[in-house]
């Protein structure tokens, strides 16, 4: 196992470079202009020059290099400045946003707080509810709580979160007056009061994105649940006499976890880029909101900073989630 | 003394009856098929039959309805804009006095044909990859860095580039029509084949361990036979939930894509686009939103339990229960 | 700064209204809401009106332009003029006299050397500045003391008021930007997100694309004001969005630009917590007529002068094409109030409005019916549409993705489809359409389709720049990577006389004479189909005073006035 994670490890290292380099290359295909949203009361000659400004006059692969030199050699640099009070990248140019003019990666540290507070907050939540219903729903097969669970879930899961979010913003916030609808990003939690404020404006983008996640986890719980609750396994355990919750929760759950888990790990990488609509809702102004105004305004360094940085997370999650293969189920082999 | 009677031969038994179980009477039926016991599983399965009936009955509601009710999607009726639902108009009218009904019914036939489409092709995609990777050990690493490769891409740009190359070609080869629904179906198809790969080879690699895999190897069983007999079979869950999602997924995101200008012609009814249009009325017109979402739902509902239907028909240990 | 703390400050505040003397500060917070976010505070380095708004909460120019278009002096006591001496005769130089004791907001003098390293700032080698236009022509600029600047140009410039004036191009602070020079600008964060300036806030937090948070400027020059001791400015999330929070929820006092439906905006007005304010200016949505064939048969040369459109350059054509749009309908549908019906593409100012155009006030299908009937448009084979010699009026109209402009293009194509036109529709992401990207097919430029709809206006009161749009050279070709202004492709060699003699003209009402006539030319060519002129609309809060609409330079221009007031 230990060879296998090395190994794929290292491998990871030339499929990320080659995953950015498809990113540069396809940001580059694509029509799209970083002047697009300045006015059109400036004429195109000063939109040309400010192009030239940007930078956007030189080869696509020197662009390419010095992307690459930024990214890996001098933001590093940047971060073991801030940590331990060096001076390693005092002079050096960092990745810089054409929208803002400024570092890609102090925006994105900025972004944080609220994307962890929210997104990563709202995907834990409905991890946490979707395996229970799951369980629970195919245990007890076409019981009123499998065909309740099966209808809220697949209603949650075809409504879109550009109507929900609406939906609920409508109800909570305009005609009961209960919640806020608009996240304060820069609101801090110093005592209690401060913490209802913030868990009051973190109920409905919350809320919401839940409701995706609990449908679509617990649907492939309940459907690898019920594929393992007919073993033959099963009989012989039950047969021994061994209580049901061990049965169920021991020995099937550990059995049912691997598309569960193939899942969940793709769904954390999504944390960090996948919830736009619902951040654009509730401006919660998380990353997801990063990069889709980064896509709008054709801000190129942006997108493939933190597309780039999605794809770190989405290798490292897949791997980890093949690790858990091996660890739930130990005929799993790679070697 | 007693004297030797002469011997009655023994009288010959007749000749015992060959035991029943080996006696070879003429077969009175032709033996029953795989398929058969499928279907009779399947229709004891009240919710999949339920949902079997209601995917039906949209599919004829939207594809039929039309003729009866002949009112066109596009057509503008401006004095009759913002009505509820009379005889006139049983669904109502939008802002700009279309007939809600209308749409409904052409969204209804763009969406399903594009929901199931691009869900099937994705699902096959999905399945072929993910087999193919669980499988032969040595696919299953270049097949796993592309999947991490199309799961990194950013969505947006990806479909940009995609109209930009192909929408002219396919517009001058199969007609403008045509042509966006290819374009669209595919565009869907392209990008959500990767959860579905990624699930699907968990199972495999778990499933390729089984005794029944190694007994069946024994006998000399093709790895094409070993694939389409014992394994696909077996990892069908995960497949029919993809399915679900898919679609659900499917007609969203074509909603999403005319939105922004890559899909079908803004006048064009779409069950997303009509969602879309009406959320930005939701308080003032709320029953804009109702049709069309509860029209997603019902379909999404409906294949979801169809699902649910084949795959317990298709497990041999229900059947019979 | 949490909602309870706004809505306590609104209620104090309210309660102390009655007191004559306002003081610095008393009013609390105001939160502002754009739903575009500014992601930079500097205007000659931003990339949209947003940006421009944000900034001019703390930089100002010398003058501005009010409410009503005129000009007013802001950092000065007056404005140069030729009559005040302050324009030389000869009309090569303006001298601009800052008022007596400004500081800026960290206490230095404001002087005119500030003033003069704005304008070099800006024409800095290399430094990308998007407001250079504004610097045109300037050829030095003098200090001769503290407090006097001498703009001196090549040549003579009849109208000298665009360096400086509007919340284009406010006056820096030179220690604070003197090292950002050039290539510099864009490295300079500090300085871009938390610029030194005049106005009555401060940046205390910038977090771009998100919020700023900023509190009133203690150097102000006007002790009483602002009325507010801290502004929240939130950005994102779409229009309906922006204003729900104004109008419905009460989150936020001042929303931004709310292009919604007439009837959405109504509803969210009858819940009764803010009001709805709109002002016209020179925003005209209008449909583009392409006089080059934009067909894909024509490869590299397709939209070009190479190929005359085979239907469009037929002037009956277009003018039917005008005729048969009902534009009041247009203006109730999409804007309600806060749109009005133009037959002009030049609306605005009072004096540049021509009145020769008002016919295409009423529809008048059977009137462009008969018009395409006597120029020999007939529908020979019966397929609905209109043809003439095997050309049949089939049209491919283009538009940004956009609910209200998705709207207009069904209504449209019904008409057209009335009086025997065929129109496929098609909408392109914003992005990609105003973006100038030579590689994408679908920018507005380039124009590969038949017509297509979009707004346009043109900054201050001076359409000189705005009427040579129309000039041959400003169509977009090959040659020129497609940037050009004159999307119809219309050329002409009266027209460019007219742009021509505009700009050797000093005398105002001369100036406005040239610029209707520009205009009647283009209206009665049918090259340009004007729709609607399109008003700015923005909503504040029932408690929030002093807020007065100004559609000719930043909303925000005079933020130190606002103040809460008592509601009932």
């Amino acid at each position: 196992m230990l060879t296998y994670t090395i190994r794929r490890l290292v491998l990871s290292v030339p499929t990320l470079l080659f995953i950015a380099l498809v990113i540069f290359l396809l940001l580059e295909l694509a029509p799209g202009d970083p002047m697009a949203q300045v006015p059109l009361t400036v004429p195109p000659e000063v939109k040309a020059q400010m192009r030239e400004a940007l930078g956007l006059g030189e080869p696509t692969h020197i662009r390419f290099g010095k992307w690459l030199w930024q990214f890996f050699v001098v933001e590093p640099m940047v971060l073991t400045d801030h940590l331990f009070g060096t001076e390693f990248a005092a002079d050096k140019q960092r990745v810089i946003s054409w929208q803002t003019r400024s570092p890609v990666m102090d925006i994105v540290v900025q972004r944080m707080p609220q994307t962890i507070w929210v997104v990563a907050m709202a995907y834990v939540v409905g991890v946490l509810i979707a395996l229970p219903i799951g369980i629970y729903s195919a245990y007890r097969q076409y019981s009123v709580f499998d065909q309740v669970g099966t209808f809220v879930t697949m209603v949650g899961f075809s409504v879109p979160p550009f109507f929900s979010g609406v939906l609920v913003i409508v109800i909570f916030s305009v005609q009961l007056g209960w919640l806020p609808s608009i996240y304060d990003t820069t609101h801090r939690v110093v005592d209690w009061n401060t913490f209802v404020m913030q868990l009051k404006q973190m109920v409905m983008p919350v809320m919401v994105l839940a409701l995706q996640t609990t449908a679509q986890i617990s649907r492939f719980m309940r459907a690898s649940m019920l594929d393992n609750l007919n073993q033959d396994y099963v009989r012989t355990a039950r047969a021994k006499g061994l209580s049901e919750q061990i049965v169920v929760m021991v020995h099937v759950l550990r059995n049912s976890m691997i598309p569960v888990v193939t899942v969940i790990a793709l769904g954390v990488p999504q944390i960090f880029g996948g919830a736009i609509i619902t951040e654009q809702i509730f401006k919660v102004n998380g990353l997801g909101q990063l990069l889709i105004t980064a896509i709008q305004a054709n801000d190129l360094p942006m997108v493939q900073t933190v597309t780039f940085m999605l794809a770190v997370l989405i290798v490292l999650f897949n791997i980890i989630a093949d690790l858990l293969y091996g660890l739930l189920d130990p005929r799993i082999r790679y070697d | 003394m007693t004297d030797p009677t002469p011997e009655t031969p023994p009288t010959k038994t007749p000749a015992p009856t060959p035991l029943g179980a080996l006696s070879d009477p003429q077969p009175v039926a032709p033996p029953r098929s795989q398929w058969r016991d499928v279907w009779d599983q399947f229709k004891r399965h009240r919710g999949a039959l339920a949902g079997g009936i209601l995917f039906l009955l949209i599919i004829v509601v939207v594809y039929l309805g039309p003729l009866v009710w002949p009112i066109d999607a596009t057509y503008i009726d401006i004095r009759a804009r913002n009505e509820g639902p009379s005889w006139a108009h049983p669904f109502g009218t939008d802002q700009l006095g279309r007939d809600t009904l209308a749409r409904m019914m052409a969204g209804g036939q763009v969406s399903i044909a594009v929901g199931l489409t691009a869900m099937l092709l994705a699902l096959g995609l999905g399945s072929l990859i993910g087999v193919l990777a669980g499988f032969f050990r040595r696919l299953d690493g270049p097949l796993m860095r592309l999947t991490d490769l199309f799961l990194s891409l950013p969505l947006l740009p990806l479909l940009l580039v995609m109209v930009l190359l192909f929408r002219q070609a396919l517009s001058s080869t199969f007609g403008p029509e045509t042509g966006i629904f290819i374009l669209i179906v595919f565009s869907i198809g392209v990008t959500s084949w990767m959860p579905t790969a990624r699930v699907v080879r968990g199972d495999v690699l778990a499933l390729k361990e089984r005794e029944f895999v190694l007994a069946a190897r024994s006998i000399g069983t093709t790895n094409f036979n070993l694939i389409t007999r014992h394994v696909l079979p077996n990892v069908l869950s995960p497949i029919m939930v993809s399915a679900t999602l898919g679609i659900a997924n499917a007609i969203i995101t074509e909603s999403a894509l005319s939105f922004l200008g890559l899909g079908f012609p803004p006048d064009f009814p779409t069950w997303g686009r009509l969602l879309n249009d009406a959320t930005v009325y939701l308080q003032d017109y709320p029953e804009r939103v109702f049709w069309p979402g509860v029209a997603i739902s019902l379909t999404v509902l409906s294949v979801n339990y169809l699902g649910d239907g084949l795959r317990d028909a298709l497990d041999p240990r229900i059947r019979g229960r | 700064m949490t909602l309870r703390s706004i809505l306590i400050g609104g209620i104090a505040a309210s309660a102390l209204a009655p007191m004559a003397q306002a003081e610095r500060g008393e009013d609390g917070q105001v939160g502002i809401i754009y739903w575009q976010a500014p992601s930079i505070m500097n205007p000659y380095l931003s990339g949209g009106t947003k940006d421009l708004e944000a900034a001019s909460l703390v930089l100002e120019p010398l003058a501005r332009y009010d409410e009503n278009g005129d000009m007013v002096p802001w950092l000065v006591d007056e404005v140069p003029t030729v009559e005040n001496g302050g324009v030389s005769e000869d009309l090569t130089s303006i001298t601009w006299k800052l008022t007596e004791g400004l500081v800026w907001s960290d206490g230095s003098p404001v002087t005119s050397e500030d003033v003069k390293f704005s304008w070099e700032y800006c024409t800095a080698e290399g430094g990308g500045c998007a407001q250079i236009e504004k610097y045109g022509g300037i050829e030095s600029i003098e200090t001769p003391d503290e407090l006097t600047a001498v703009v001196t140009f090549r040549n003579p410039k009849p109208f000298p008021y665009t360096a400086f004036v509007g919340a284009q191009s406010p006056i820096l602070q030179k220690a604070q930007f003197a090292d950002c020079l050039g290539p510099k600008a864009p490295e300079c964060t500090e300085q871009n997100f938390n610029p030194i300036g005049t106005g009555p806030f401060v940046v205390t937090d910038f977090r771009p694309n998100d919020v700023i948070t900023l509190e009133a400027n203690e150097n102000y020059r006007d002790p009483e004001k602002p009325a507010f001791a801290s502004v929240v400015f939130k950005g994102g999330g779409d229009a309906t969005a922006a204003g729900r929070a104004v109008l419905e929820t009460g989150e936020f006092d001042y929303a931004w630009n709310l292009q919604l439906a007439p009837d959405v905006l109504a509803n969210m007005e009858s819940a009764g917590k803010g009001q709805i304010i709109s002002g016209f200016g020179t925003l005209v949505e209008r449909i583009m007529v392409n006089q080059t064939d934009p067909s894909s048969d024509l490869g590299d040369r397709r939209a070009t002068l190479d190929h005359p459109h085979p239907f469009l350059t037929d002037k009956a054509v277009r003018q039917a094409l005008s005729m048969a749009i009902d534009r009041e309908l247009l203006v109730e549908i999409g804007y309600g109030d806060a749109g009005r019906v133009t037959c002009n593409v030049l609306p605005a100012p009072e004096i540049y409005a021509s009145t020769a155009n008002d016919d295409c006030k009423v529809q008048d299908i059977e009137g462009a019916k008969a018009v395409l009937e006597e120029a020999g448009w007939t529908d020979t084979n019966g397929n609905g549409t209109r043809d003439k010699d095997g050309v049949e009026l089939s049209m491919l109209f283009q538009t940004s993705t956009n609910a209200v402009r998705q709207d207009f293009q069904a209504l449209i194509k019904q008409w057209w489809s009335e009086i025997g036109v065929e129109a496929e529709l098609r909408n392109i992401d914003s992005s990609v359409f105003f973006g100038g990207d030579p590689g994408s097919p679908d920018t507005f430029q380039k124009f590969f389709a038949d017509v297509e709809m979009y707004a346009n206006n043109f900054d201050g009161t001076d359409p000189e720049a705005y009427m040579s749009n129309w000039h041959c050279e400003q169509i977009p070709a090959p040659e020129n990577q497609w940037q050009g202004n004159n999307m119809p492709r219309f050329c002409s060699e009266e027209y460019n006389a007219l742009v021509d003699e505009m700009q050797q003209t000093g005398e105002l009402e001369k100036r406005a004479e040239l610029a209707k006539a520009m205009n009647d030319m283009l209206m009665q060519e049918y090259v340009i189909i004007p729709l609607v002129d399109r008003g700015r609309v923005s909503a504040h809060s029932n408690s929030l005073g002093g807020v007065i609409l100004n559609t000719w330079d930043s909303e925000l221009w005079n933020a130190a006035d606002w103040h809460r007031k008592e509601t009932n």
